[in-house]
């Protein structure tokens, strides 16, 4: 591996707007692309702003896009990029910018409070716990590894290039909506809301989300399509709205 | 004065991990108004990394587990200088703190009968830990997080508090600054909860994250709090150690729950050879048995490997100074060789320790299923914090009350692992409550502005001194170094001396540092903030240390190796004395009731 590498960063400006700079440090074996940009902050450009907590790839906090790729910082090992060109470094870019690698992610937030919240069950026994089968949870489990890094919001062209944000609530409330749906304790319908309210119908399910996710959720394969089919269930099926319509 | 905003609530809650968050909730549900204030994004804090599980005696897998049980083993993890009374609280509301958390939507793991599934970990007699995977935190934060939102809480993401504020002497808010913008704010509150977490960053080698710098230990602090146990300190012994930039970053003790075991460069099983004789009459005599009783034999012992951390973590220092090490500093912890036992070892191990296998995999190009880890001693945890009344969680400032890792008392001289979770859990509902309780009767106190002005002057201080100041990282750096070598796993009188002078020396430096630029998202400015606290911290944990001459818990001297019974009688405390520093004293343990006493004799069979 070499012993040097050029980052080719974004840097905000103050008044607004902002341009890639170029830094060239020392790079060793082992490193992560965060471990470059914190050596840069220590050593070159103590202002250059960056989010992260954890670097083990489990808070979801350094969400950036490297060489055009979404991806977290703290797990993009640098031998696995070609570092004879500068490796660029740049903010998610569906997200307004604040300062050169941080960006205003709030919308997400509060995109979640608008999702029905768990409505439980009876408890199964008078104790107050309930008795699940694994099997039963297997799948919500897969979508509870969700770190919240809003790459597949990031990537998600009805975000990126359509911005939807009022009409549409992106790939990871899609996986927050379905482990609600999918908890056996749930009671709670959201079906109707996703068609009505969280545009599940603007997906047409490129499975850039999936591709992008760090904790290989299968997103659209697992939470998107089985969401789509119960609102075709609910809405569109003839059986099933004949039923409706008698009930 | 010189702040954009201030927000005025009946409970302040500084820090949203496990206990801030469910100090938040329980605050919020009794009808007062909350402000919840995180460093970073909702979410994002430290109780996310946890991976084990919680404690609680729910008695799913073993029947004979109960909280009387459970007390026991955190009594003697602690070496019996814990707060008993909050031990007991600790072991007795558990249970039903682990319970509520699904019908706020977590997804533990199932018993073959449906239940909550429960595994062993060091220290727990049964097997005790509620968990989901290795990512049990993130379970925790998330259900919490998701829990708060519908609640009516204000949370205000990635701002840092630089003071607490006080009126006559109680709790009055605080005054900080968000990041995003470097504008400061005041918070006028009648009660205040700091649930602000450990302060891992004084060392080197943690498995903490930027935000560990014992904000709420020193704010606290220097309100004039009393903090207390600041020289127990938890090692986790199993941290990565290559590559460099992961160092410190914690493997779970979950690995050696489910069979991985410790050895040295020459291949021997090195924990057999020093098992604690308080420890023997529950340890297997061999390999066989330690293994069966990791597939959940209820007649088998555990293995040695599952000793409490402190122990493990000297045993593994000691291996490796004796040159016995792997070849990047640490010892080999191999989960692989379960595949002599399990005839589908590679996909057991993937599902079990999902996490683990992911971690390694991506940072250190090695497969968990195939090939040992490379594992070493990393800073984890604090044992030692603000000093808090047993039930309310209040501190001794009236008004301010403290849960989860920055208060002190539960874990004695050493914790347990899966009793953190549960101790945010336990004593984050309780400080929430008795916060709202305290201000419901309270007034609304003064704000004293020339205090906020006064920490806000001093707060931008850096930006003064531009770049003629100190690089604020080589003072984290320096100081990070000095704790490592000279206050870290094995301690001795000079060195310990030696580290006051050279503390003495950083906060010099530390009161010339500089920043330039502008104050939106300015890590360099955000750090000159964080340094103070963890200097105060690290003084603290030194002349702690110093006071107590003996060897107990997290608390290892070389030149005192053995435990000293009247040691075993009080707790370290240390408090401001205007004028004169810092003063460190010695506080008698209450005598522990003959109940409790007899529920402890019970199990030491």
């Amino acid at each position: 591996m070499k012993d040097k590498a050029t980052f080719r960063i974004w840097r905000t400006q103050p008044a607004g707007g902002g341009g890639f700079k170029d830094y060239t440090t020392a790079v060793s074996d082992g490193m992560v692309v965060l471990d470059a940009v914190h050596r840069i902050q220590a050593e070159q450009a103590p202002d250059l702003a960056v989010r992260w907590n954890c670097k083990a790839g489990k808070c979801g906090s350094c969400s950036a896009e490297v060489n055009g790729r979404p991806r977290l910082m703290c797990m993009t090992r640098l031998n696995s990029l070609d570092l004879d060109k500068p490796v660029t470094v740049e903010p998610m870019r569906t997200f307004p910018p604040i300062k050169d690698l941080v960006t205003d992610v709030s919308w997400n937030f509060k995109v979640k409070k608008g999702i029905r919240k768990i409505t439980p069950r009876k408890p199964d026994a008078p104790d107050g716990t309930y008795r699940v089968a694994q099997r039963d949870i297997d799948r919500v489990q897969e979508f509870r590894k969700c770190i919240e890094c809003f790459l597949c919001q990031d990537v998600c062209h009805v975000l990126r290039e359509h911005g939807k944000f009022d009409e549409f609530i992106g790939p990871r409330f899609f996986i927050y909506a379905a482990q609600l749906e999918m908890n056996p304790i749930d009671v709670a319908d959201r079906v109707p809301d996703m068609k009505e309210k969280a545009g599940i119908g603007y997906c047409n399910i490129t499975k850039c989300c999936t591709k992008v996710c760090p904790e290989h959720i299968q997103i659209t394969d697992n939470a998107i399509i089985p969401l789509k089919e119960r609102v075709v269930d609910r809405f569109y099926d003839p059986v099933t709205r004949l039923l409706h319509m008698l009930r | 004065m010189a702040t954009a905003t201030t927000y005025t609530y009946d409970v302040l809650v500084i820090g949203a991990g496990g206990a801030g968050l469910r100090a938040a909730i329980e605050a919020a549900n009794s009808g007062v108004s909350v402000g919840l204030i995180c460093k970073s994004l909702l979410g994002k804090a430290h109780t996310v990394m946890a991976e084990g599980g919680m404690a609680a005696a729910l008695a799913n897998n073993d029947d004979r587990d109960n909280w009387g049980v459970h007390f026991a083993d955190t009594m003697r993890g602690g070496q019996y200088v814990n707060n008993w009374r909050m031990a007991e609280i600790h072991a007795k509301e558990a249970p039903e703190r682990v319970r509520e958390l699904e019908a706020w939507g977590a997804v533990f793991d199932r018993t073959p009968d449906g239940r909550i599934n429960q595994r062993n970990f060091g220290g727990h007699r049964y097997p005790r830990l509620a968990h989901v995977g290795d990512r049990t935190g993130l379970e925790l934060i998330r259900t919490l997080q998701d829990h708060t939102i519908y609640l009516g809480v204000t949370v205000h993401m990635e701002h840092t508090v630089i003071e607490l504020l006080l009126d006559d002497g109680r709790a009055a808010g605080a005054v900080g600054y968000d990041r995003e913008r470097g504008r400061f704010h005041l918070f006028s509150a009648k009660a205040v909860v700091l649930a602000t977490g450990g302060a891992g960053r004084a060392y080197k080698v943690t498995s903490n994250s930027w935000e560990g710098t014992g904000d709420g230990h020193a704010l606290a602090y220097r309100a004039g709090a009393e903090l207390i146990d600041m020289e127990f300190i938890q090692f986790h012994p199993t941290g990565m150690v290559w590559p460099p930039s992961v160092r410190g970053i914690l493997v779970t003790e979950g690995v050696r729950g489910e069979g991985g075991v410790l050895k040295n460069s020459e291949g021997r099983r090195f924990m057999f050879d020093d098992i604690p004789d308080n420890y023997k009459p529950q340890t297997a005599s061999d390999a066989e048995e330690g293994w069966r009783y990791t597939q959940g034999d209820k007649n088998a012992r555990r293995p040695p490997e599952l000793l409490t951390r402190d122990h493990v973590a000297r045993c593994i220092n000691r291996e490796v100074k004796a040159g016995r090490g792997s070849p990047h500093g640490g010892v080999f912890l191999d989960i692989a060789w379960i595949k002599e036992k399990l005839p589908n070892a590679e996909e057991h191990i993937r599902r079990k320790l999902p996490s683990m296998y992911h971690q390694f995999k991506e940072l250190a190009d090695l497969d968990i299923t195939k090939e040992p880890m490379e594992v070493g001693p990393t800073m984890h945890y604090i044992m030692g914090g603000i000093r808090v009344d047993s039930d309310s969680q209040m501190s001794t400032i009236d008004g301010l009350f403290a849960a989860g890792e920055c208060a002190s008392g539960i874990n004695g001289a050493n914790r347990l692992g899966g009793n953190s979770l549960s101790d945010l859990i336990v004593f984050g509902k309780r400080a929430g409550e008795y916060a709202a309780q305290y201000a419901r009767k309270a007034s609304q106190p003064r704000m004293d502005e020339g205090a906020a002005d006064k920490a806000i002057k001093d707060s931008l201080s850096p930006f003064d001194r531009g770049s003629q100041g100190e690089n604020p990282y080589n003072v984290q750096q320096d100081l990070q170094d000095t704790m490592q070598n000279l206050v870290g796993i094995v301690r001795t009188e000079a060195e310990m001396q030696e580290a006051l002078v050279r503390i003495d020396q950083l906060k010099e430096r530390a009161a010339r540092l500089g920043a330039e630029g502008h104050r939106e998202y300015h890590s360099g400015w955000h750090t000159s903030i964080d340094v103070r606290n963890l200097l105060s911290v690290s003084e603290a944990i030194t002349r702690s240390a110093i006071e107590r001459k003996e060897s107990r818990g997290g608390h290892f001297r070389e030149d005192y190796p053995d435990k000293v019974a009247e040691y075993g009688t009080i707790n370290i405390m240390v408090k401001p004395t205007p004028g004169r520093g810092m003063q460190v004293l010695r506080v008698p343990i209450q005598p522990i009731p003959e109940e409790l006493k007899r529920v402890i004799e019970e199990q030491k069979s």
